[in-house]
């Protein structure tokens, strides 16, 4: 493979934003029929390349060089010209149009200007049969698909533009394990036709699963590249890391603090349940308990914490906290109650892009006491500098915009924003998608932490792993069931995995 | 195949006949085919304007600016044919002209600036409106044949009823616009601006220019209305067309179209802006009624419509196919 050239080659790339260097003499090359996994942890600059590779950004110094040729790429137009194409995890197509029309919006079959329908429709059809092996209605709108398919007709998009260089920008994270199957299964197809396949993502597994090459920065510097076949898994997490973190191993297991928990209990969900979202459950939460959600992507987890949070109303079911009684039937109340939630989708339900993170961090509390009575611009300052050190958020600057910040460390702000108002119950949902190794460790290094001081956890985890390692119960959840709760004896990754299973 | 998202389009339909054929059984004289085209006589402008609306809005804008401009193009073509003397030949091309590029202008500002359309458009509106009364706080009547004609020329249709040029203009720009909106590049990009205008540019479409010939598009409907009220009015005054950027508004969200963009129909338009001149003839023939029930009607059925399409998009969105 390596005797060919390659397809795309860069070379000492640079880019600088204000004040920060994002990308430090980076190289990438990438050759056709390969699968070549980006690898890095948030911050680490993988974002940024993408975004100089398909002209977002401009480069500050550094060559581009596609099939030999020098490119000046400096809008997205100009990159699809040249054959580089990308498919983010955040599907960028139009979910108002046609499945047919997001294929070929921009390059419709015409006659004299005006657009064939019928033609398009029959290519559609024919392009995602032929090369991608789906078989869907052409005509229906995209947002009557779900996100998995739109990932399909994007890249379908992406080859009828004669990509030659498709990327795809963690496009993992929102599928269930059958949908990832099928991504891989086109991959490969793609791989055959002579596809060069840059492939971003934080699942190791899927690295190996896939890839053929794996090129990792850190800090904005390239670290290496590297044949998948000769990394072993060791050497690709410590030169993400860069140093000899052996977090993950350092964490408790779950079992050894069962005794600092008084079982008291905390909050009591009797036959709640909501039409369309989840079947009637019980659920007990001790003080200082950890309970982990399990289950596929779409089989009830965050629909069940989103009830009793009052994020949804329960149309069946009492909920009682502290043995207080009545219903949370709106967020106020929860929070009243002492309970957080920490939503998935951060960049929706959370995060204020254009505050600071010192803003963000005491925006819930202001909140509870009310707008009249401000917290001084000291003790936000103090707040601030706590939690940034506290949960190591980096830069280390109260004053920048949240938005500026990479995944992980939003992340972090959020939790610290939840974590001031002490909530006596912390639901935490997919609290480490899209980050890091080292702030995943972090994170549940935190939430083991604050259930040793009495706070009870509610965490909801798409990564098995992580859930075996900090949860003291497992609620598993099947197709909007609460089918399984495990106690800390009977929990194993292979029992959990049955449960999810099912059968 | 009946699809889910024509849904809003036949509830308008719907609508229309339905109050059509309420006002035919409660009124003598109602149901006949000049009372129809009396509709589109008296309305002309109102849809010419109102497809204009209808591009903005699927792209995901708003545009304030168009009832000012209908003014604005009444006072320009009076002042120049009645004062000035230039011949109708020269004016008519040349407030068009002007139309286009002032919504250009706009556009530009929209787009380069990055400001929300609301305000640009609203300081549009402003602008316009002042620009008459600098001609003239007065009315300026039009004497001149070419409008004079252009006003009294009546199509005669089978069975004797009539239709006025403006009413032929109108449904022209309608054809075009359903053409311009289903089969042209333009129309598409629109939809995809109006459904995602960040996934539009990372699918590298020009959403630049897409976005400026938009507003230019709507300034030109809005100076070709305003041509139009001229020959209906036959004078230029700055308070003509006062609030007809609501009405056009209101047309076009009856028509089915989302204010949120990426979801609308010229057809939906046509019949939105249909429903709104039945409502005003019936209460014309009702007689008794204030003629502001019209708006008490509107507003009645503008709440109903934004909270059908509401429902039909939860709903929607409940019923994934996979």
């Amino acid at each position: 493979m390596t005797e060919q050239n390659p397809i795309l080659d860069m070379r000492g790339i640079h880019k600088r934003f204000t004040g920060v260097v994002a990308l430090k003499d980076v190289k990438f090359r990438l050759f056709p029929g390969e699968v070549h996994a980006l690898m890095g942890e948030n911050g680490a600059g993988k974002s940024t390349l993408i975004k100089v590779l398909t002209g977002v950004h401009d480069i500050n110094e550094g060559t581009v060089t596609m099939e030999g040729k020098q490119l000046a790429i400096s809008s997205p137009l100009e990159a699809q010209e040249a054959g580089i194409t990308t498919v983010y995890q955040e599907v960028n197509l139009c979910t108002n149009l046609s499945v047919a029309e997001n294929i070929f919006i921009g390059r419709e079959p015409r006659r004299f200007g005006r657009i064939l329908w019928k033609e398009m429709n029959r290519r559609a059809e024919q392009l995602l049969a032929e090369r991608l092996n789906v078989s869907i209605d052409v005509t229906l709108p995209l947002a009557s698909y779900s996100v998995a398919v739109q990932q399909l007709v994007a890249i379908a998009r992406a080859l009828n533009i004669s990509a030659k260089v498709l990327i795809l920008d963690e496009p993992t994270s929102s599928l269930d394990a059958n949908e990832v199957r099928e991504l891989f299964t086109v991959m490969r197809k793609l791989k055959e036709q002579g596809l060069a396949i840059l492939f971003v993502t934080h699942f190791l597994d899927q690295v190996y699963e896939i890839s053929d090459r794996i090129s990792i920065l850190r800090g904005g510097e390239f670290v290496g590249e590297y044949l998948a076949a000769e990394l072993p898994r060791i050497d690709l997490v410590l030169k993400m890391i860069g140093k000899d973190l052996h977090l993950l191993a350092e964490l408790p297991k779950s079992g050894s603090k069962e005794e600092s928990r008084n079982g008291e209990a905390f909050l009591q969900a009797s036959s709640l349940g909501r039409k369309g979202a989840i079947e009637p459950y019980d659920l007990n939460i001790a003080r200082g308990e950890i309970i982990g959600f399990a289950g596929l992507l779409g089989s009830g987890r965050t629909e069940s914490a989103r009830l009793l949070f009052g994020a949804d109303r329960a149309d069946a079911g009492e909920l009682t906290v502290e043995g207080t009684g009545g219903k949370i039937d709106s967020p106020r109340q929860a929070i009243r109650q002492g309970i957080a939630f920490c939503s998935e989708n951060r960049k929706t339900e959370g995060i204020i892009a254009d505050l600071t993170v010192r803003e963000n961090i005491v925006l819930a509390l202001q909140a509870s006491r009310g707008w009249f009575r401000t917290i001084s611009r000291k003790r936000q300052d103090e707040i601030a500098d706590e939690y940034i050190k506290a949960l190591n958020i980096n830069p280390k600057n109260p004053e920048q915009l949240i938005k500026n910040l990479s995944g992980g460390n939003q992340q972090k702000v959020l939790l610290a924003r939840w974590l001031l108002m002490e909530p006596k119950l912390l639901i935490l949902d997919e609290p480490t998608r899209g980050i890091d190794i080292g702030a995943k460790a972090e994170i549940q290094k935190l939430v083991l932490a604050l259930s040793r001081k009495g706070m009870s956890v509610l965490f909801i985890s798409s990564e098995l792993e992580e859930v075996l390692r900090v949860s003291d119960r497992i609620a598993v959840l099947r197709d909007r069931h609460l089918v399984k709760m495990m106690t800390a004896e009977e929990m194993s990754h292979e029992n959990v995995m049955k449960a999810i299973a099912g059968g | 195949m009946f699809k889910r998202q024509y849904l809003p389009i036949l509830v308008t339909v719907g609508l229309f006949v339905l109050v059509f054929l309420a006002g035919s059984f409660r009124y003598t004289g109602f149901f006949s085919l000049q009372v129809l085209t009396n509709l589109l006589i008296d309305n002309a402008f109102l849809l010419i304007v109102a497809v204009g609306m209808t591009f903005v809005i699927v792209s995901g804008g708003i545009d304030l600016s168009v009832g000012s401009m209908v003014a604005l193009t009444t006072m320009l073509s009076a002042t120049l044919v009645e004062q000035q003397g230039w011949p109708p030949s020269v004016v008519i091309p040349l407030v068009l002209a002007f139309g286009c590029l002032y919504g250009f202008g706009m556009g530009a500002i929209i787009h380069y600036f990055n400001i929300q359309p609301f305000i640009v458009t609203l300081a549009g509106m402003f602008l316009a409106r002042g620009l008459c009364y600098i001609i003239s706080i007065n009315t300026i009547t039009i004497n001149d044949s070419f409008y004079k004609d252009m006003a009294m020329t009546k199509i005669q249709l089978p069975g004797g009823s009539f239709v006025s040029i403006s009413v032929i203009i109108a449904l022209a720009v309608v054809l075009l616009a359903l053409y311009l909106a289903h089969y042209t590049r333009f129309g598409r990009n629109t939809y995809a601006i109006g459904g995602s205008e960040q996934s539009a540019l990372l699918m590298g479409l020009p959403v630049a220019r897409t976005k400026m010939l938009v507003y230019a598009f709507s300034g030109f409907c809005s100076a070709l209305g305003g041509v139009v009220f001229t020959f209906y009015m036959l004078s230029g005054y700055g308070l003509h067309a006062v609030g007809l950027e609501l009405d056009a508004i209101a047309a076009v969200v009856i028509g089915g179209t989302l204010l949120t963009g990426g979801v609308g129909y010229v057809a939906g338009t046509f019949f939105g802006v249909l429903i709104l001149g039945v409502i005003q003839t019936i209460i014309n023939f009702e007689g008794t009624l204030s003629s502001w029930w019209t708006k008490i009607v509107i507003g009645v059925l503008l709440f109903l419509f934004i909270i059908l399409q509401r429902v039909i998009n939860v709903r929607a969105s409940k019923m994934k196919v996979i």
